[in-house]
């Protein structure tokens, strides 16, 4: 299609469509939501209802979806028959890579797209691992948190392997920018489904460490924050004894930065039974100078304080500070 | 929320893409409020105002006529007949009979006959047109729209659909995902169709997607996302089982998702988009009925962004800069609306007019927040579904 693109000759005048009566859309007398379709595309779709209606699974077919789908990649019926014609034509799928990979460059957000290329690689095998990450590698030079491409590299670490170099991957991905959320998401999906780390206990650790980094360079980023406390998941009490993590409270508590996030951690910390120390006490005393706060339980302080310095989720904080005594 | 520009001071600073693009957005958001600060009040009023005649006129164009580049939407018409019809439902207006007549014709022209709705006529049958599809023809409501819906048959498409996951295929050879579960379990739910058999699993299929965000995501191991929290959370709810996720994480999850522009982003540290104003607002409703709350969200601030940046003469954008659709516009209305109204306790009632930013007179219908239906006409479905053929709970 790419080579005739701008002097299409029509189907109906093609030698070798002579003998297919195109069907015509069934819209009835007065359809609602009609689109104007170019006359290209009426003639398109019309030929495809005529194979897919014959169950013609032929090579023309096959041509046939590839013109379609450049009119319009989300018709899911066009793409779903293709792949019963490339099975039955057992026809050779590096050449679908190509195709989907020619058609990503202007769809990389299109569900089909992602399903199809999910088939293809699944029928390839672990032969495909290493160019199934490439092409998710190259989507996210453009757009690093596509959230199709980030699906279909963790199906694909899941069912063909090549987990080897993740970790590393998402050190960069982070390293160009911290505040990538998908790539903290991966990055955890990483150390809990690596077949090789062995569960998030064994690299809690070094993990806490790496986050707390970042956290220190930007206490306003939200995604640390986060995957701090899912490391902890699922051991509350690691979460309230490690003293890494309140101690990072109290730092940012104490440097003068915006420290809603660490207020928000160390509210759920208390919540869990965490026993403050002094020092955090102090640090919490002075973020309230007034002290014109007659709180008397530090749950309900911080909750307090959090009203104050994020107005925007001021209703959350009450009703935070609600619960806190309706159990 | 990624947090104000830095004041200067440390020269190696620089910021990463994601900071880039949120303070741009926030430059041209915080610009069209201090404009509307600096107007007399009567001027403000105008600005907040719904512009409902302006809204119909661009929805009812949709309805009548497409253009050629409709064309990428072929296989989502009846998602565009939802998208319009809700919106001129939550508008409070109706589309004449000859119109309502056409749309029923039509949309049972996209009916397959072993059940079920596809993208258009002679298209496969898929779950989330069956979704849109079913929402349409409930949204105008009458006997001769509802009567059109061969339930049967799209009972045994969706069994069809099941997939030993515990979830859903959007259609056969289709993907699995969160979208699936809840098209599929809401259709269920709203046609007094939904048994065991369907439920079966889904809840754990739902809970492998809780992340350790707190939000729910599209596939086990994805990244938090308010489409999929929605889907899964209305899923949870629907099927009983909202007690299975971790609630306060999801809860904190989500209110965090509101932005300093008073919209919300769909994942930490992405920008505000109107169009998770009932992705994210619509499940912060949900929320606050299952933890008997009052707002957890800013509902003014909401509204504000919905009015003073998605509203457009005629339509809603995602964001200023960009340019309205139908979804957007069926998005941030429905947002509007659950941002309107407070939910009674009991689910069942319909829920009363809470504050309403601008004049009074932007006031939008009250919708049933699982299925996103007006609830007027979701009242009358279900009473004619229970009627017609016997509505057996799971
Ligand atoms: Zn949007």
């Amino acid at each position: 299609m790419d080579s005739d693109e701008d002097e299409r000759i029509p189907l109906r005048q093609r030698p070798e469509w002579s003998d297919i009566t195109p069907v015509p859309q069934d819209d009835g007398p007065n359809p609602v939501v009609p689109i104007a379709y170019s006359e290209e595309f009426a003639e398109t779709m019309d030929y495809f209802r005529a194979v897919y209606l014959a169950d013609e699974r032929s090579l023309r077919a096959l041509q046939l979806t590839t013109e379609a789908i450049h009119f319009n990649a989300g018709n899911y019926t066009v793409w779903q028959f293709r792949r019963v014609i490339l099975e039955a034509l057992n026809a050779d799928l590096h050449d679908e890579l190509e195709f989907v990979e020619h058609l990503a460059s202007k769809n990389a957000k299109n569900y089909q797209l992602w399903h199809h290329r999910r088939w293809v690689a699944e029928k390839l095998g672990s032969e495909a691992a290493g160019r199934e990450l490439e092409f998710t590698k190259n989507i996210f030079l453009n757009d690093a948190k596509n959230y199709h491409a980030w699906s279909h590299r963790q199906w694909v670490l899941q069912n063909l392997g090549g987990w080897e170099n993740e970790l590393s991957y998402c050190d960069k991905l982070l390293e160009d920018d911290i505040f990538n959320n998908s790539a903290w998401n991966q990055r955890y999906f990483v150390i809990t489904r690596h077949p090789g780390i062995g569960g998030i206990e064994g690299i809690r650790d070094s993990e806490v460490n790496y986050t707390i980094k970042a956290i220190m360079t930007k206490p306003e980023n939200e995604s640390p924050w986060r995957y701090l406390r899912g490391l902890y998941k699922n051991n509350i009490k690691a979460f309230i004894t490690d003293p890494k993590v309140s101690t990072v409270c109290l730092k940012v508590l104490t440097s003068k930065v915006n420290s809603v996030f660490a207020l928000s951690l160390l509210l759920d910390l208390l919540v869990h039974g965490f026993e403050p120390t002094q020092e955090l006490k102090t640090a919490l005393e002075s973020l309230i100078p007034e002290s014109n706060n007659s709180d008397s339980d530090i749950a309900a302080r911080v909750c307090s304080i959090l009203e104050v310095m994020d107005p925007m989720r001021v209703n959350y904080w009450r009703w935070r500070k609600k619960s806190l005594f309706s159990c | 929320m990624i947090g104000m520009e830095p004041s200067s001071s440390s020269a190696e600073w620089k910021p990463t893409a994601s900071q880039e693009e949120q303070w741009a957005l926030e430059r041209h958001v915080f610009h069209i409020y201090q404009l509307f600060c600096n107007i007399p009040p009567k001027s403000q009023a105008v600005m907040l105002e719904l512009q409902r005649d302006n809204h119909i006129e661009y929805l009812m164009k949709g309805l009548r006529h497409l253009g050629p580049s409709f064309s990428v939407l072929d296989a989502n018409r009846p998602w565009i007949c939802y998208w319009i019809l809700h919106s001129i439902a939550l508008l409070g207006e109706s589309v004449d009979d000859a119109l309502e007549s056409n749309t029923i014709d039509f949309i049972s022209r996209c009916q397959d006959q072993h059940g079920g709705y596809g993208g258009g006529p002679g298209q496969m049958p898929h779950l989330a047109t069956t979704y849109a599809a079913v929402n349409s023809l409930i949204t105008l409501g009458g006997h001769r729209s509802l009567s059109s819906i061969n339930r049967g048959k799209i009972y045994s498409f969706l069994q069809r659909m099941k997939h030993p996951s515990g979830g859903f295929s959007m259609h056969d050879g289709g993907e699995v995902d969160v979208r699936a579960c809840y098209t599929a379990i809401s259709v269920a739910s709203a046609l007094c169709i939904l048994d065991k058999e369907l439920t079966q699993g889904v809840g754990d299929y739902i809970l492998s997607c809780q992340t350790y965000e707190g939000g729910i995501a599209g596939e086990p191991g994805s990244e938090a996302h308010g489409g999929y929290t929605f889907c899964g959370l209305a899923t949870m709810i629907l099927i009983n089982e909202a007690n299975r996720l971790d609630l306060p994480s999801l809860t904190d999850w989500l209110v965090f998702r509101q932005g300093v522009e008073g919209g919300f982003q769909g994942r930490t540290n992405k920008l505000v988009d109107g169009c998770y104003s009932f992705w994210q607002g619509g499940a912060a409703v949900l929320l606050q009925r299952l933890h008997e709350a009052g707002d957890l969200f800013q509902s003014h601030a909401l509204q504000q962004y919905i009015l003073l940046c998605s509203q457009v003469e005629g339509g809603f954008r995602d964001k200023p800069g960009k340019s309205r659709d139908h979804y957007h516009t069926c998005y941030c209305l429905s947002g509007l609306a659950a941002a309107q109204f407070r939910w009674s306790k009991d689910a069942d009632r319909e829920p009363l007019p809470g504050l309403v930013l601008g004049p009074y007179s932007n006031l939008l219908e009250p919708i049933d927040p699982l299925h996103n239906i007006v609830f007027e006409q979701f009242d009358e479905a279900r009473e004619f579904f229970t009627e017609s053929q016997h509505c057996d709970d799971a």
